[in-house]
């Protein structure tokens, strides 16, 4: 499934989407970022609750196909700009993190 | 490529939001190079750490990184306040970092584990209230 479509079915609002196409092969929550950037795969969903400049560059550096924030966090202008300059999806959600893992896991996995 | 590339950065201590850029561009250059790119993470993140570490307890430092087809060399130096005791250090979980810098979602005491998981070798210079100097290298095989 891509980024796109499971935007469309999850309901997400996208704030970053140049790669839209992007395949996703599975998922990872969590909100440390050394902890993400050892374990996250590349190509995974990327669940968070952090929204700083450091998580597109933890996203970057992971290969992560898109970064999901949940609870209805939202990236600042800037972290916006920045993440279309370098290509990371981005998309929001009120939902929690475990409804999105959860709803996420059914379509995905 | 005959020879090694080496590629020079300073890390900027004061600016938390910047760091990071150095990795980022190492990442580009190994890309356009047509490495791996799962060799390219490992070296990419294991620098991410390091640059991070810098900023949070050195006040900046310098980072090289030395490219050859058969070895990546990422040297860090600092002339930060140098780690006391480097096995309690290396242990996961353990950090000193601030609170400041937990609540952007860093000092979660995976930083050196990380940098020694994704490395093949990595070597800690260290002297308390001189600084640090960390070597590390990827093989490309």
């Amino acid at each position: 499934m891509t980024v796109s479509e499971l935007a469309l079915k999850m309901n997400l609002t996208p704030l970053s989407l140049p790669d839209g196409d992007r395949e996703i092969n599975g998922c990872y929550a969590g909100d440390l970022l050394s902890w993400v950037m050892g374990r996250a795969r590349a190509d995974n969903l990327w669940f968070t609750i952090m929204n700083n400049i450091n998580v597109l560059a933890v996203a970057s550096l992971a290969d992560v196909a898109a970064v999901i924030l949940a609870e209805g966090v939202m990236l600042g202008d800037k972290e916006i700009e920045a993440a279309k300059a370098k290509g990371i999806n981005v998309l929001t959600s009120e939902k929690s993190t475990f409804t999105l893992c959860y709803e996420a896991g059914k379509l995905v996995l | 490529m005959d020879e090694a590339l080496n590629f020079h950065y300073d890390v900027d201590g004061e600016n938390f939001t910047s760091a990071g850029n150095a990795s980022v561009q190492v990442k580009r250059k190994l890309r356009q190079l047509g490495f791996p790119p799962e060799l390219i993470k490992r070296v990419s993140i294991a620098m991410y750490e390091g640059e991070i570490n810098m900023v949070i307890h050195a006040n900046g430092g310098k980072a090289d990184v030395l490219v050859t087809p058969e070895v990546i060399t990422i040297v860090l130096a600092d002339e930060g306040p140098g780690i006391a005791d480097v096995a309690l250090a290396m242990r996961e979980g353990y950090s000193t970092a601030p609170d400041n810098v937990r609540s952007l979602g860093f000092g979660a005491g995976m930083g050196l584990p990380n940098m020694k998981r994704y490395t093949d070798s990595m070597d800690i210079q260290t002297k308390v209230g001189v600084g640090t100097t960390i070597t590390m290298t990827v093989r490309v095989s």
